[in-house]
């Protein structure tokens, strides 16, 4: 998963320090594993290093002293692109799409499109599967191989269609948030 | 990339629809439909309950009359056609499978495959013989003689494609035909469709809610509302 990406998403909605994008960070994405303190300040370095992130300021409030950091223009620009990319239709890669998406609609991103255009691709790799799996002389592993793709996607999709479905509803509650 | 139901390709369309409006009492079920099927092309209609799907169908098919827009099959308008000519056209052009129920129950597998042919004016023997050649392409094998009460829903699903299909028509139209069918049984009867449609050039108007049904099909178009919705772009 791009933690890049993923703090760029954070920064989006206003100019924060590293404590916190880890805090939000662990909120936002429940199932992924925690953001170590290290990750979060080398990832922020190098967003900054790229010129997709600059310092915003420091300050202390009678504890450490604490850097915020905020996206450059090139940083939303580069956050965009990756949102509306389409991941690799292969099985497993719902936490990518999920992941996108909650970006998406934090950013006001468009997920809506992206969802369709992510469901195009699935369906032509479906379509590919169906071809290796349903011609004449495919041997069992290959069949199994494909069964076994096909399913993911296919689950994939439905819990598209139903984010889809839901998409007005969860952009006002991730916002709220 | 395909994009629905892009016009402009250079083979013009076998069957058509442009707008197509249909209500059931004051539910509309069609709101605009512009779909194109093209000669020996396998399209799935996809879509959530209630977008249409089957009533697209009908009207493809000439089997309900749409309430405006237009179908158009190898250069004719369905609506002009008076409805001997349309019933001619549907029996010498057009095959059928519905989900399930459309054998008829007192016939055995051969006798259901055999009508068609014997409707259009084949003998009995002649009718039995190309039956069981079909049914055998098919893959059923030793249940000529049953009816169809006494087959599984799979054997019965691929008598149903051997009747839709024995009199060569140029579409066959399918509702959900997996639709009760176990996983593997439904793989059975959309491969031997497929495989059959690709082999005699056969275009298919495939109906289905299943992606993975749908992926049989070399193109899909997905109804939302009673038209055409966007398939997305990934490139």
């Amino acid at each position: 998963m791009s933690t890049r990406h993923i703090l760029l998403g954070l920064l989006a909605s206003g100019p924060s320090h590293g404590y916190d994008l880890k805090r939000r960070h662990d909120e936002r994405f429940p199932q992924a594993r925690p953001l170590a303190y290290g990750q979060v300040y080398t990832t922020l370095q190098r967003l900054v290093r790229d010129g997709l992130a600059e310092v915003d300021g420091t300050a202390s409030d009678g504890g450490p002293e604490r850097t915020a950091y905020r996206p450059t223009e090139a940083g939303a620009r580069e956050l965009a692109r990756w949102a509306g990319e389409i991941a690799p239709p292969a099985p497993f890669v719902t936490n990518e799409i999920f992941t996108k998406v909650v970006v998406s609609i934090l950013t006001g991103g468009d997920a809506g499109t992206y969802l369709l255009a992510q469901r195009t691709a699935h369906m032509e790799r479906m379509r590919e599967l169906t071809a290796v799996k349903t011609a004449p002389g495919t041997d069992l592993t290959t069949v199994l191989s494909a069964d076994y793709a096909l399913n993911h996607l296919d689950a994939d999709l439905r819990w598209m269609a139903t984010t889809a479905a839901r998409l007005t509803t969860l952009t006002a509650e991730v916002r709220t948030a | 990339m395909t994009n629905g139901d892009t016009t402009g390709n250079a083979a013009q369309p076998l069957l058509a629809s442009r707008g197509l409006v249909k209500a059931h009492g004051r539910t509309e079920a069609l709101r605009g439909a512009s779909v194109e099927l093209r000669a020996g092309e396998i399209l799935a209609v996809t879509g959530a309950s209630g977008s249409g799907k089957s009533t697209l169908l009908h009207c493809l098919a000439g089997i309900v009359r749409p309430d405006a827009g237009s179908v158009t099959y190898a250069g004719r308008r369905l609506e002009e056609l008076p409805e001997k000519r349309l019933s001619e056209l549907r029996r010498t052009d057009f095959g059928v499978v519905f989900q399930f129920g459309q054998l008829i129950p007192e016939l055995t597998a051969l006798d259901n495959v055999a009508l068609p042919l014997m409707l259009a004016g084949a003998g009995r023997v002649e009718a039995r013989a190309r039956a069981g050649e079909w049914l055998e392409r098919f893959g059923v094998r030793g249940q000529e003689e049953l009816r169809p009460g006494a087959m599984s829903g799979g054997q019965a699903q691929r008598a149903s494609l051997a009747r839709a299909l024995v009199t060569g028509p140029k579409v066959v139209f399918a509702d959900e035909p997996t639709g009760a069918l176990d996983s593997l049984s439904a793989e059975q009867v959309m491969t031997a469709l497929a495989h059959t449609a690709r082999e005699s050039g056969t275009a298919v108007l495939l109906v289905t809610h299943d992606a993975q049904v749908a992926a049989y099909a070399d193109r899909e178009v997905r109804l939302r509302d009673g038209a055409v919705a966007p398939l997305g772009v990934t490139a």
